[in-house]
């Protein structure tokens, strides 16, 4: 529980920061952003428009910690105000109609990622030089060191332009009213191949690496070899001895690669056009609409920040040695 | 000023005398000789690119989407730009960035590794916490704000990877600080009252060199990575030729729809031959300072297909 509860105070701490980070970047760095702005849309600006860019960026002349504080209570009311650029849809209006996708795609991906890449890896340590151990290691590597935009063009070019297997653009055809039914469900499925797999190929190979290592380190056990001499069958060694104990540096990475996949899916679908909250966040900024740009980063964070609070509860369920202590 | 960044580390001359094995192991191991040499290609073609291509590498030499050929080897751009002299020219901006990078977030985070380590206490606690809080915020998400808001140029690229970057290695190398940290010859020096500072880079320190090492080149890798994935998404400084603009450009011209796969290719190879060869070399580090990872078959079997 002490555990937990300290977890718990040093997320707050983390989104805290990124509030903050959030408060202070528009104030206090050089060249103006409201002035970037009026010259980009010259001067087409609404009054509401302009009112809420000024409210969001703090444009007043009351005193900076009445700001903050102003600030901070907007945020933990979720009031992020209006987007700019799809005036006047709230920001988080806005991003509630996005962040699904993102989940969609990083979480298909992540989870496809750790459970093949995490079976690769306890096999290749089982069979330490093996086909496995010796032939796919530098392969995987040598895939994940190609950027993963790189690839995910590739990938766009190969199957959706010349052999036109898969779609090559946004998360469902046009047209097609989202709901649940098979044509839906097939439609998306379609549309997800081709981002998912680019992420999974290319961090499969960090999960692999580190799994071997681990189960190289926890195969010399003694009580390996004491299961071994009991008689026990391999399979189950592998799998209830060696690899289970083995899995909890797995499990913490899986918390952190979690702020990977909604980073790096972020490339992705800029790639694939897929609608999820990465994609929009680089329209914001090439939009300028900072209140939009401001809303998705938090949105990002918090969202990291919880499935990673997550994961240490099921830490803790995990490892004994974290509870007693 | 390249240059300057090319002179190997200072670390493998301060580790010599401890770590003689080290060095020969790292010179006899074959993934660390493949990885070594691909990266004398890339640092003579980037310090070379001004002699075997003369002249601004953007500027319109040709017809547009000319397909490799002999007189354009890897073919020109939408725009009519020879391809291999942008890919060449590309390399000088990458590996700066890369190298500066790797360099510039490896020294805060030896600097940020070892107070902690050494002082402990508060300024662990403290240090730690900044650290953790800047692992766990989604770096390219942070990176796209922080160039979103600051003006567009290299030195901007080069500072938010920084600060996007330190905080890993940081988390590295103070666990690895800290185990040294514990050990008697370090509870003599401060009995024998040795000043901080003399103990954190003299006898902390060249212990943990390996280590150093590798977080370099995986922040070397990182920065160039992180560098290309921001110009891609057109965030970068757009009027420098490198990797991840020559991708920019290809994306922006569509190259890819129009079929022209040439203008794609090479700078996206570039980026992963430097990419895998620090990775070689990394791995190569490892195995040579732990042993449990060390190839337990006979020599003829092992990397086969590293050497590829």
């Amino acid at each position: 529980m002490r555990f937990i509860l300290r977890r718990l105070g040093f997320y707050l701490i983390a989104f805290w920061a990124s509030i903050t980070l959030n408060f202070l970047l528009p104030r206090f760095m050089p060249g103006d952003p409201v002035s970037r702005m009026f010259a980009r849309t010259q001067g087409k600006m609404q009054p509401e428009q302009i009112e809420a860019l000024r409210k969001m960026l703090g444009v007043d002349t009351r005193p900076l910690w009445e700001q903050y504080v102003d600030y901070m209570h907007n945020v933990l009311t979720g009031q992020m105000g209006v987007s700019i650029s799809r005036f006047p849809t709230p920001v988080t209006e806005v991003i509630a109609s996005q962040i699904g996708w993102t989940l969609l795609l990083g979480g298909t991906a992540l989870v496809f990622a750790a459970i093949i890449g995490n079976l690769l890896g306890i096999l290749a340590a089982w069979r330490r030089g093996g086909a496995i151990d010796s032939a796919l290691p530098p392969v995987l590597v040598f895939i994940g060191s190609f950027p993963y935009f790189w690839l995910a063009m590739g990938a766009l070019y190969l199957f959706g332009v010349v052999l036109g297997w898969f779609p090559i653009r946004h998360a469902f055809t046009d047209g097609l009213e989202p709901a649940f039914t098979w044509e839906f469900i097939g439609d998306v499925g379609a549309h997800l191949v081709l981002p998912a797999l680019t992420i999974v190929l290319v961090s499969i190979g960090g999960w692999m690496l580190g799994m071997r290592n681990t189960m190289i380190a926890t195969n010399a056990e003694d009580y390996i070899t004491m299961a071994e001499a009991k008689g026990l069958r391999p399979g189950r060694i592998m799998l209830r001895y060696a690899a289970r104990n083995a899995m909890l540096p797995s499990v913490t990475s899986f918390g952190m690669s979690l702020g990977f996949v909604v980073g790096g899916a972020m490339l992705t679908e800029v790639v694939f056009a897929y609608p999820g909250v990465g994609y929009q966040l680089l329209n914001a900024v090439q939009g300028l609409d900072y209140p939009l740009m401001q809303g998705l980063f938090l949105t990002i964070t918090a969202a990291v920040l919880l499935a990673n609070f997550l994961v240490d509860i099921l830490y803790v369920r995990l490892d004994p040695r974290v509870r007693s202590n | 000023m390249t240059t300057a960044i090319l002179k190997q580390p200072t670390e493998p001359t301060a580790a010599r005398k401890p770590n003689r094995s080290f060095v020969h192991g790292l010179i006899t191991n074959k993934k660390a000789l493949v990885g070594m040499i691909v990266m004398l290609v890339f640092i003579a073609l980037a310090l070379l690119a001004p002699a075997l291509f003369p002249g601004d590498p953007s500027r319109i030499t040709a017809m547009a989407s000319l397909e490799p050929s002999p007189e354009h080897w890897l073919g020109t751009t939408a725009k009519g730009q020879d391809v291999l002299a942008l890919t060449v020219h590309g390399s000088r901006s990458s590996l700066f960035v890369g190298l500066t990078v790797g360099f510039a977030s490896t020294f805060i985070g030896i600097l940020v590794g070892l107070a902690s380590a050494y002082f402990g206490k508060f300024i662990d606690e403290a240090l730690s916490l900044v650290t953790n809080v800047f692992l766990l915020l989604p770096g390219l998400p942070l990176l796209v704000i922080l160039a979103a808001f600051l003006p567009p140029g290299l030195g901007t690229v080069i500072l938010v990877l920084v600060v996007t970057g330190w905080a890993g290695s940081a988390r590295v190398l103070r666990s690895q600080a800290l185990s040294i940290r514990s050990k008697d010859f370090v509870a003599a020096a401060v009995v024998s009252g040795e000043r901080a500072g003399r103990i954190m880079f003299r006898e902390i320190l060249p212990n943990m060199a390996s280590i150093v090492m590798g977080t370099l080149l995986g922040c070397v890798i990182y920065g160039i990575g992180a560098q290309a994935g921001l110009e891609f998404l057109g965030l970068g400084d757009v009027s420098t030729v490198s990797w991840g603009n020559n991708l920019f450009w290809a994306g922006n011209e569509g190259a890819l729809l129009t079929g022209n796969w040439w203008v794609f290719v090479p700078s996206g190879v570039c980026i992963a031959l430097v990419a895998f060869a620090l990775a070689l070399i990394n791995y190569a580090v490892d195995e040579v300072t732990n042993p449990r990872l060390r190839k337990i078959k006979t020599p003829k079997n092992t990397e086969r297909s590293a050497a590829k």
